[in-house]
């Protein structure tokens, strides 16, 4: 993601200093910038800022329980609030469990079906791709409606299935549903990191393999080998979008919400600031969704680090 | 360069890749293995869309009854005819507003990443690389951590519950600005821009005449990725709206399914209104494939 933009930023650099100097050159790129920029301040930068300020406030009730509410300024009352909140606590835990096992598992998934397509072995390729792709293209409301149906004990035929073969699955049940929930977001991504690792694939000149193949190298072995090394900055992609969909992870628990008890209203921490913004807390509301963008971009960030660096050593 | 030629459709030549020229190394049990794993994941990837198929044309009753991945009476016509008729079509409404959020938000999005990502690729002025790392961070900062401090903040100016509160964030794409910075810098060449400027035009009747047309391939990736965030955003008309006839169309059947225990008959219609959501973005997905790849081999690529 970092090696693109310095690549790019070469070119304009090098001609601006062959040209004579123009001043209205020099004007001209905040008009294309400015009409980006206005918006992306309003709606991007201000709402941080705003949700920053607010969290430093706490609302109080004066004049008892019909009294109205003041907001007084608290520091970082309702960040110690929010990191004290057993609740919210368990919310983040249950989030980075789901991570650890379904990010590796549903990558993984997606770069043996990248590495099968690529290789010499399969057929129907194009079928498969566009198969693959197609969940990508359901709404996470609607994949969550839809696999909400097939876990239904009272409506599902994969249920019908297992009771034949005599197994008896819960899927809503509270020790399962979180590995549900995976599996729906397994479903919905794999088709489309699987297309981002393939593309990096598809990338790779031929003639690199041909020496492997001289050598007497197996398609596997020049896939673990060389391909997998290859492909690396498309795995760091993939992976760090996961990790902020996982942190972010709400469709899916607010869907389920409705045909399963074992989802309470902190089941992650994004339900858990929603459900606080519903109950009109909009301080701690606040704080919780600040603490949450603020880890979200310090994991992301860290791990693009850490790649980047592992692939320079 | 490998983008511009994607985009154009063509394939890259990889003859080795393709299937058509198959090492002797490649045994039948090699074959056969992979097959089998790559059809269970086709099956797994296509069976729960099949029976959403299936079930849109059951009655409520075969709907709980019958074995769900198979056929049971055919009542499509009288599913669509409930799902349109519903609460004065309602979901007629949530289809359009879905597609204005999607759509114009997706249209105007793009036209100000490409100008932005334009200025960035073919202008050197201080401050540049700021300016795209600030937007780089946006990038990092998903929809759903945004949408409830835009709510905070279109609460205390009272604007909640309208259509801008929706559609105004949406046509916001950091993304959008880093993948068109991309594409300018290799399909919009310097000497094109200079032959325009010695030829008297102004650098906004440059870009519009020239630069779009150049950046256009391109334009169409940018606008399919934003069109599918805007239309899969759940969190944001959530916080936003109250008002039913503001809902798109995955809110709208949100609702009716939370509501099902009241209304059992809403079950049919939550899964036919699915179906039919489904099928227009399915078709365009697939029709329109080549643009998803260059923007993906973008976002990947890296030499």
């Amino acid at each position: 993601m970092t090696a693109v933009p310095t690549r790019t930023a070469a070119a304009p650099a090098a001609t601006s200093r062959t040209s004579p100097a123009r001043p209205r050159r020099q004007r001209g790129h905040w008009l294309f910038l400015l009409p980006f920029l206005v918006p992306f301040t309003l709606f991007t930068v201000v709402p941080v800022g705003y949700a920053a300020y607010q969290s430093l406030f706490r609302t109080q009730r004066v004049g008892g329980t019909f009294g109205h509410t003041t907001s007084v300024f608290a520091g970082l009352h309702q960040y110690r609030e929010v990191l004290s909140d057993p609740d919210f606590t368990r919310s983040v835990g249950r989030v980075l469990l789901f991570g650890i096992v379904q990010i590796p598992v549903m990558l993984l998934f997606a770069l043996v079906l990248a590495l099968l397509l690529d290789s010499t072995v399969a057929r129907l390729k194009r079928f498969f791709r566009v198969a693959y792709f197609v969940p990508y293209g359901i709404p996470g409301v609607i994949a969550a409606l839809m696999w909400g149906f097939l876990y239904d004990p009272r409506l599902s035929p994969v249920v019908d299935v297992l009771h034949k073969v005599g197994a008896h699955p819960d899927f809503l049940g509270s020790g399962s549903i979180l590995w549900s929930m995976a599996n729906v977001v397994t479903w919905t991504y794999t088709g489309y990191n699987m297309l981002i690792i393939y593309a990096a694939l598809q990338a790779i000149p031929a003639d690199i393999y041909e020496a492997a193949r001289m050598d007497g190298a197996t398609g596997a072995a020049i896939a673990w080998r060389i391909k997998v090394p290859i492909v690396r900055p498309a795995l760091v992609l993939t992976g760090v979008f996961s990790i902020i969909g996982t942190l972010q992870l709400f469709t899916e628990p607010q869907v389920f919400r409705s045909i399963s008890t074992s989802v309470t209203s902190t089941y992650t921490p994004n339900l858990a600031a929603y459900s606080l913004a519903a109950g009109d807390d909009y301080s701690e509301a606040a704080a919780m969704s600040v603490t949450l963008a603020l880890a979200t971009f310090i994991l992301s960030f860290g791990f693009l680090k850490l790649s980047s660096r592992k692939a320079q050593a | 360069m490998s983008i511009l030629t994607d985009t154009a459709g063509a394939h890259p030549a990889r003859p080795a890749a393709d299937g058509r020229a198959r090492g002797p190394r490649d045994n039948r049990a090699a074959v056969v293995m992979a097959t089998v794993f790559l059809v269970l994941a086709a099956v797994y990837m296509l069976l729960p869309v099949f029976w959403l198929l299936v079930s849109a044309t059951k009655s409520q009753g075969d709907l709980v009854d019958s074995f769900g991945f198979w056929f049971s009476g055919f009542h499509l016509g009288e599913n669509l005819k409930a799902l349109f008729t519903r609460e004065d079509g309602v979901y007629l409404h949530w289809l359009l507003n879905s597609l204005l959020y999607a759509g114009l938000g997706a249209a105007v999005g793009t036209l100000l990443s490409s100008m932005a990502g334009y200025a960035l690729a073919k202008y050197t002025f201080r401050g540049r690389e700021l300016v795209f790392s600030v937007i780089l961070g946006g990038v990092l900062l998903p929809a759903t951590a945004l949408a409830l401090p835009l709510f905070l903040m279109f609460a205390k100016l009272d604007a909640t519950n309208t259509f801008w509160s929706v559609f105004l964030p949406s046509i916001v794409s950091p993304f959008g600005v880093y993948l068109s910075r991309i594409f300018a810098a290799s399909s919009v060449p310097d000497e094109v821009i200079e032959a325009a400027r010695i030829d008297g035009a102004g650098e906004m009747r440059t870009f519009f005449t020239i630069a779009l047309r150049l950046m256009s391939p391109a334009m169409v990736t940018i606008f399919l990725f934003q069109f599918v965030v805007i239309w899969n955003n759940f969190l944001l008309p959530l916080v936003m709206l109250q008002d039913e006839r503001l809902y798109p169309v995955t809110l709208g059947l949100f609702t009716w399914q939370s509501q099902v225990s009241r209304d059992p008959q809403l079950q049919i219609l939550t899964v036919t209104g699915s179906l039919v959501s489904v099928v227009p973005i399915v078709i365009a997905f697939l029709a329109l494939q080549r643009y998803w790849r260059a923007g993906l081999s973008a976002g990947a690529v890296k030499s």
